[in-house]
């Protein structure tokens, strides 16, 4: 439930910001291609308000989301989660020289060490599909960080939600 | 900085030093600082579920009187006022673990020097106290002191044990533990554990950006001293069993890496060089290795790594998450947590890695195992909803459980295995503290610790 919310906030957002990255669900995995038409029209000019580009603002315009979210004790990588994920590599294709490191997180509702194994495991899910959609694996480091550093901070179903994820973020 | 050398305590059967000057021998007396020899009170070891009767035995213990009011640098600032802090942390110990009926010296009269080893039985039986425990503390000239401890049976009048103890002033507390477990030991059959400490992670500040330290303290509270400073996150810090290192994890260059901190030196260094991701040490039970967890391309299984440093042995390939690991008391076996079959399990192997076995199969998950000092019990986290501790024999069998709160996890026994800690967070505000409760399951309390507090982990008896 949660989860679609925010993923439809962060596309129309992502959408309204950026006007790129349109289809969510069934993008074709074409990333040479991708790179081929984005580096020929690299926007600041246009975009005199816009972030520079490359940058981690400049990513967070341009994908449908930074986060992935998963179920209880799974790391599947789900369709929607592709989504999110095709988005992100179209950028990394966008700026080859820029490297991201992929952070695993898990909900309170487990023991700590176990989280801190599960967490490595959801990151490693993303950082794979990443690399099926052919970004080189050299450029994409994770960390775990177990349940050690929620966003959502009640003790609740939705919270426990939102913290199951694995967050991209642009190492600058 | 005070490395727990063994010479820093000395234990010496009181027959052989010398006794308070006009010390009289009760009539019938005997020493037997040998061990539980009389015949006249068989210690009770009952079973885990039985509240044994010693438990409701009364126990008296006056302030300890000095034979010369000296100055010294221990709490009290002179002899005679760290008697009574004597006598008063012998209370605390006995008291705060449900052990016993203890009067301490705060409720008591004082006794003359000369009653230390010939008590006024008769005034002791008024108050109705079946046990008397009665010790004296001297200092030397070169400031250490000797604290002598004597157990006796009031109803027969008669001594039951008795020790005594050459401490430097700064360590004066480990004597008052020293004499605590003799009087624990003598009457109820189980081996000391009052003279033990434990390391956790000290946590403050806001939930999502909670500052973890590692930090340790006696078993009683006492002696609390933070080893990080907050600036990393630290986390499952684990004493090596002769108390000079400590092995814990921290995120001190961004990714979860074990270090092994040197208490004496102050140094540390990690456990081992791999690049992966390293979590949940645990130290073997002879101190000269170390198993831990690592993460490779996701995938995490159990190695083993000498404490020296070197070439790690991997024990688990399990396509699963293999994790944590704790010794059987004998070295042979490991019991550790995976969820090769779905979900979180207890499974047993060799010490080599051969004859993975899943013990856990009473529904729920099951995880952090820590097998018993004394072997016979393995304590987890039972997960199904809410995260409870729990028991169970080491076939997986018996399961009890000994809490029954939001969320208690991560098991670590006392140096006896009649005591277990674990940590417990508040649902919402994520606050931790540190519990405690006996293998009955009802006598649970809350330790004292400065901040938020988690991750316990309990060493052995101090030598």
């Amino acid at each position: 439930m949660t989860r679609k919310i925010v993923t439809i906030l962060l596309l129309s957002s992502g959408l309204a910001l950026a006007g790129c990255a349109s289809k969510p669900k069934e993008l074709p995995p074409q990333p040479t291609g991708t790179t081929g038409t984005t580096t020929t029209n690299p926007p600041p000019p246009q975009q005199p308000m816009g972030p520079m580009p490359g940058s981690q603002a400049d990513f967070l315009a341009s994908v449908l989301a930074d986060t992935i979210l998963f179920d209880t004790d799974r790391y599947t990588i789900d369709s929607e989660d592709q989504g999110v994920l095709q988005s992100q590599a179209q950028w990394l294709a966008r700026y080859p020289d820029r490297r991201i490191t992929i952070e695993g997180h898990c909900d309170e509702r487990g023991t700590r060490d176990y989280n801190l194994a599960l967490g490595e495991r959801r990151a490693n899910a993303a950082k794979n599909y990443l690399v099926s959609v052919g970004i080189d694996p050299s450029r994409i480091t994770t960390v775990s960080y177990g349940k050690e550093r929620p966003i959502a901070l009640d003790s609740d179903e939705a919270s426990w939600a939102k913290n199951r994820r694995a967050v991209t973020m642009t190492v600058q | 900085m005070k490395p727990a050398l063994p010479s820093l305590l000395t234990v010496l059967a009181l027959v052989a030093m010398s006794a308070p000057a006009f010390a009289q021998r009760v009539p019938g007396a005997s020493p037997s600082a040998a061990g539980p020899a009389e015949p006249v009170d068989e210690g009770l070891s009952g079973s885990v579920t039985d509240e044994s009767e010693w438990q409701d035995l009364g126990i008296a213990i006056p302030a300890f009187p000095t034979n010369a009011m000296l100055p010294t640098a221990a709490d009290g600032g002179n002899t005679e006022a760290l008697g009574r802090n004597l006598a008063r942390v012998i209370y605390g110990d006995l008291k705060n673990n449900g052990l016993f009926k203890p009067v301490g010296p705060d409720a008591l009269p004082g006794i003359a020097y000369g009653e230390v080893t010939a008590p006024a039985f008769q005034g002791w039986r008024g108050r109705s106290a079946e046990m008397l425990v009665h010790g004296f503390v001297k200092a030397a000239a070169d400031g250490r002191l000797t604290v002598g401890c004597y157990l006796y049976d009031v109803a027969l009048g008669s001594e039951l044990a008795r020790q005594g103890y050459v401490v430097k002033p700064e360590e004066w507390r480990r004597a008052a533990h020293k004499c605590a477990d003799m009087v624990y030991a003598r009457l109820s059959g189980e081996s000391p554990f009052f003279d033990s400490k434990i390391a956790y992670i000290a946590e403050t500040g806001p939930k999502d950006r909670r500052r973890k330290q590692l930090a340790i303290m006696d078993s009683d509270g006492a002696n609390h001293r933070f080893i990080t400073n907050g600036q990393a996150t630290t986390l499952t810090p684990r004493y090596s069993p002769d108390y000079s290192k400590i092995a814990y994890l921290s995120y001190l260059n961004g990714t979860p890496r074990i270090y092994v901190y040197d208490i004496g030196s102050g140094q540390q260094r990690l456990v081992t060089e791999g690049k992966g991701p390293t979590f949940a040490p645990r130290w073997a039970p002879d101190g000269k290795s170390i198993l831990y967890s690592m993460a490779i391309a996701g995938n995490t299984d159990v190695y083993r790594v000498s404490a020296m440093g070197g070439e790690s042995v991997r024990l688990t390939d399990s396509p699963g998450i293999d994790v944590g690991g704790s010794y059987s008391p004998d070295g042979s076996k490991i019991v550790f947590e995976s969820d090769r079959s779905g979900s979180q399990q207890v499974y047993v192997m060799n010490v080599d890695g051969t004859n993975q076995k899943r013990v856990s199969f009473f529904g729920g998950r099951a995880a952090t195992p820590e097998w018993s000092p004394r072997g016979d019990q393995i304590a987890f986290t039972h997960i199904a909803g809410n995260l409870r501790i729990a028991v169970m024999n080491p076939g997986g069998g018996e399961l009890r459980y000994l809490t029954d709160s939001w969320q208690d996890e991560a098991p670590t026994w006392s140096p006896n295995g009649r005591i277990v800690q674990f940590f417990r967070t508040a649902k919402s505000t994520g606050r931790t503290s540190i519990w405690q409760v006996d293998l009955t399951g009802r006598n649970e309390r809350r330790l004292n610790t400065p901040v938020d507090a988690s991750d316990p982990a309990w060493g052995p008896v101090l030598p």
